[in-house]
């Protein structure tokens, strides 16, 4: 309610800062809390309002079913960010008629349910593009905290370098979707793969290793791939897998590093576990 | 509260240097309620841990490292094989496993959890990282929720009997209550990437702990709490479970033991918190993850309010090995009380970073030069490294120089261990906008429920974006310094200490370079600035600052 009373100026300040200084007295801000998610609030949008009806698939509820049995029948309700993550796979992101949908099916209030789903930062509460891009910015920060100056000569490229090339290439900023609805470009923290840094993640998949000139190569892959299937059929949508269907035509580079690295090994060859390995004769004899 | 904090700031900076954040939260555990003044906690807390209360006679061993390939525990980590239960089993695992569970808990008990928890808390008080929180305060509250089980039963509390009633308190079999485990795989630490590794390569170490460690404290269930990010682990390790339970290894008479054992898979949805251990059950019975306040603790009332135990995977894929080698072949790796092997993940400024598994104790520039090809120009570049995750207060080089990787070492040198998570920064390092961007990770992963975290990491976080320009006034380095220390042991989980540490560690360390910013600062704008980052002729303009500026 208060809301609709504070001036629509102090509103529009989204990411930035609105600041009001009035001679001689002291400055005043107001700004709103800059986060990598969206409002946690629902405002009705024709996209996305309760009168949308949403039904689980028969394939999500066969799911489900497996889900629940893995709580207590008594707490039902601990398969609730198992069943929001099912809804958003299957709807693209998570509406509310996901979450009331999900509220009915384990028969807990909509309100626990909207709880959930707007503290974790993995649930999209508005559409995204068919390729979430979140680049790990916090181990980018680790690999490339010599980005300040610029005069020394052995820098890594690291996160700034990785976000300028994606924002140059699809002409974006983080928390903002292509206009043809393909890519969708979010900053997000320490994605564990630190060993593995500057690194992307790309829906589910994982892209370690990265240069900028890898990270454009690999976009250029991903939305010749989505042409190529767009131009195959309409179908398919398996909102997990980016890299499926067509694999022979465009060359989208599979999950993992980019460098040619395997894994976390030494990328310069293994300094251990290059003797023979030990099995069940190691065992102590009195077991 | 204030005269806590109270004195002038050169003392209060003398104060800091000394204070040992480990211990500091251990005298917030036992005396959680009680203000002890500050002048009484720097005459108990020396340079020196509760671990090394007597001088030691001189260590057998003076140089650690090198092991052996025939001593590494994940033998799959740079993924040599398969992580199907088949090479699996050829490599050791799942042998005799049936064995193991027959010795009871008792016997398990003794060689799982005797060795592991009490070289966890012997070791130090931070063990093998969770999510990035000092996950050895979690087993110290154990201990400390143990003695009030144990004091409750008229049973004296020495440190085998904490062990003995972990879980297993008198008169635990009358209660028919299920009982779980907990296996925290919500890896979310800045720098650490060892779980994952687990995960995905070597996943049926990991199942095949979950039995063990899960029998050992009479467990009927584990459940797997693994971030949603990590989506093929998960799947690795789902397919695991799957071909562990058609072979009949787990669930009805798991192993044919007789014992029924079941694993869960639970995927998060992306909080770091989630990686404290209450909020992670919270998180798991389907609620928002914010952490809850102890006690009750989760051995007594945890998940769906039955008893459950908290663990780290690494610290559970060990378990088979151990059991199934023996303690005394773990423990003669390390330094006493440090002893076992560690996955080490070295990022950052190092010529070819990687994840390795090293005997504790290693020297910590003998772990980079062999494994990582070196500090990236020579070890003469090195500036600072953070010792274990984004939570330990930061190292300058001439301390990294002779450092020892392991609980007590690096807890004498104001730090920690963590997660082992190294983090190597070389000259070229801006270091105040390395910690400004922790700052701004904790903002962001704070949840919210309690005051001090929320506002503090919000105010850190606004503070540290000033002074990496220099935006600020000298004498704000001790207001940050005090800010960090009103937060420290005022939160409900660890969330406050693990920002409040690395900033500790900035101004321990690097005081001078926030000196020289603040003086650079002053000469480009053409004079000091305000308190609060006004301009220096901000009062001349018209504006109304603070008064006394």
């Amino acid at each position: 309610m208060a809301l609709r009373i504070v001036p629509l100026v102090f509103r529009r300040g989204g990411q930035s800062t609105v600041t009001i200084s009035c001679l001689p007295c002291r400055s005043f801000v107001a700004s709103t809390r800059v986060s990598s998610e969206t409002l946690h609030v629902h405002r009705d949008t024709a996209g996305n309002n309760p009168s949308i009806p949403f039904k689980f698939n028969e394939q999500s509820l066969k799911l489900i079913d497996e889900i629940l049995k893995r709580y207590p029948p008594q707490y039902k309700k601990a398969a609730v960010m198992p069943l929001l993550d099912l809804g958003q796979r299957q709807h693209g992101f998570t509406s509310i008629s996901v979450m009331n949908e999900v509220a009915k099916i384990l028969e807990m209030p909509p309100m626990r349910v909207y709880e959930v789903a707007t503290f974790y930062t993995m649930y999209n509460r508005s559409p995204i593009g068919k390729f979430h891009l979140q680049v790990c910015t916090t181990s980018h920060a680790i690999r490339a905290i010599g980005l300040t100056e610029p005069q020394t000569p052995c820098q890594l490229c690291g996160s700034d370098g990785i976000m300028k090339a994606i924002e140059t290439h699809l002409g974006i900023h983080p928390g903002e979707t292509t206009p043809d609805k393909l890519f969708t470009f979010s900053e997000v923290e320490c994605l564990g793969a630190c060993v593995n840094g500057p690194m992307i993640q790309i829906n589910d998949d994982y892209y370690e290793d990265l240069t900028p000139e890898s990270t454009i190569s690999l976009l250029d892959a991903l939305s010749a791939s989505s042409k190529q299937t767009a131009l195959d059929h309409k179908g398919g949508s398996d909102a997990g897998k980016t890299t499926g269907g067509n694999a022979e035509e465009v060359k989208v580079p599979s999950p993992g590093p980019l460098s040619g690295r395997k894994s976390c090994e030494n990328s310069k060859g293994l300094t251990n576990l290059t003797s023979k390995m030990w099995g069940p004769e190691v065992t102590r004899s009195d077991l | 509260m204030l005269t806590r904090h109270g004195p002038s700031s050169q003392s209060l900076s003398h104060l800091s240097g000394r204070v040992l954040p480990s211990s500091v939260a251990t005298a917030r555990l036992s005396t959680s309620t009680c203000t002890t003044s500050s002048s009484s906690r720097t005459i108990h807390q020396q340079n020196r841990g509760l671990a090394t209360v007597q001088d030691a006679p001189p260590p057998k061993r003076t140089h650690y490292g090198g092991l052996k390939d025939q001593d590494r525990i994940f033998q799959n980590l740079y993924g040599h094989h398969g992580a199907d239960l088949k090479s699996a089993m050829k490599y050791g695992d799942w042998h005799k496993t049936k064995e193991i569970i027959l010795k009871g808990h008792d016997w398990a008990r003794q060689f799982v959890l005797q060795q592991i928890i009490s070289e966890i808390k012997a070791s130090g008080l931070r063990g093998r990282g969770g999510a990035g929180f000092p996950s050895g305060l979690k087993w110290v509250r154990y201990v400390s929720n143990l003695a009030s089980l144990q004091s409750a039963h008229g049973v004296d509390l020495k440190l085998t009997n904490v062990v003995q009633s972990f879980m297993n308190p008198k008169g635990w079999d009358l209660e028919k209550k299920p009982r779980y485990l907990i296996v925290n795989a919500d890896e979310g630490e800045p720098g650490t990437c060892k779980d994952r590794e687990i995960m995905r390569k070597d996943p049926h170490k990991l199942v095949e702990g979950c039995l063990v460690a899960g029998r050992s404290m009479n467990a009927t269930a584990a459940y797997i709490y693994i971030r949603g990010e990590f989506y093929y682990e998960a799947t690795v390790l789902q397919r695991a479970i799957q071909e562990a339970y058609q072979a009949g290894f787990i669930g009805k008479n798991a192993c044919g033991s007789g014992y029924n054992f079941d694993v869960f898979i639970h995927r998060g949805m992306g909080a770091y918190v989630c990686g404290e251990e209450t909020s992670l059950i919270e998180s798991l019975e389907g609620k928002q993850g914010k952490p809850r306040l102890k006690p009750p603790f989760p051995a007594a009332v945890g998940l769906f309010g039955c008893p459950s135990t908290v663990a780290n995977v690494e610290t559970v894929a060990v378990a088979p090995t151990i059991c199934r080698r023996g303690a005394s072949w773990f423990a003669q790796f390390g330094r006493e009380r440090n002893s076992g092997t560690k996955l080490f993940c070295i990022s950052g400024h190092v010529n070819n970073p990687c994840t390795v598994e090293e005997e504790m104790s290693i020297s910590l520039r003998e772990l980079i030069d062999r494994h990582c090809g070196g500090v990236r120009g020579g070890w003469d570049n090195l500036k600072a490294i953070i010792p274990g995750g984004s939570s330990t207060p930061i190292l300058p080089k001439h301390v990294c120089d002779d450092q020892m990787m392991d609980f007590d070492a690096l807890k004498d040198s104001q730090s920690g261990l963590g997660t082992a998570a190294v983090i190597v920064m070389d000259k070229s390092t801006d270091v105040v906008r390395a910690i400004s961007r922790l700052s701004t990770f904790y903002r962001h992963e704070s949840c919210g429920q309690c005051t001090p975290c929320r506002e503090g990491s919000k105010w850190t976080e606004q503070i540290m974006k000033r002074f990496e320009k220099g935006q600020a006034r000298e004498r704000e380095i001790d207001m940050l310094q005090e800010l960090t220390k009103q937060v420290e042991g005022h939160s409900i989980c660890a969330l406050g200490e693990a920002f409040a540490w690395p900033l500790q560690g900035l101004i321990r360390h690097f005081r001078p370079e926030l000196e020289a910013r603040i003086k650079g600062f002053a000469e480009k704008s053409g004079g000091i600035a305000l308190a609060g980052g006004w301009e220096h002729d901000a009062s001349k303009k018209g504006k109304l600052i603070a008064p006394g500026q």
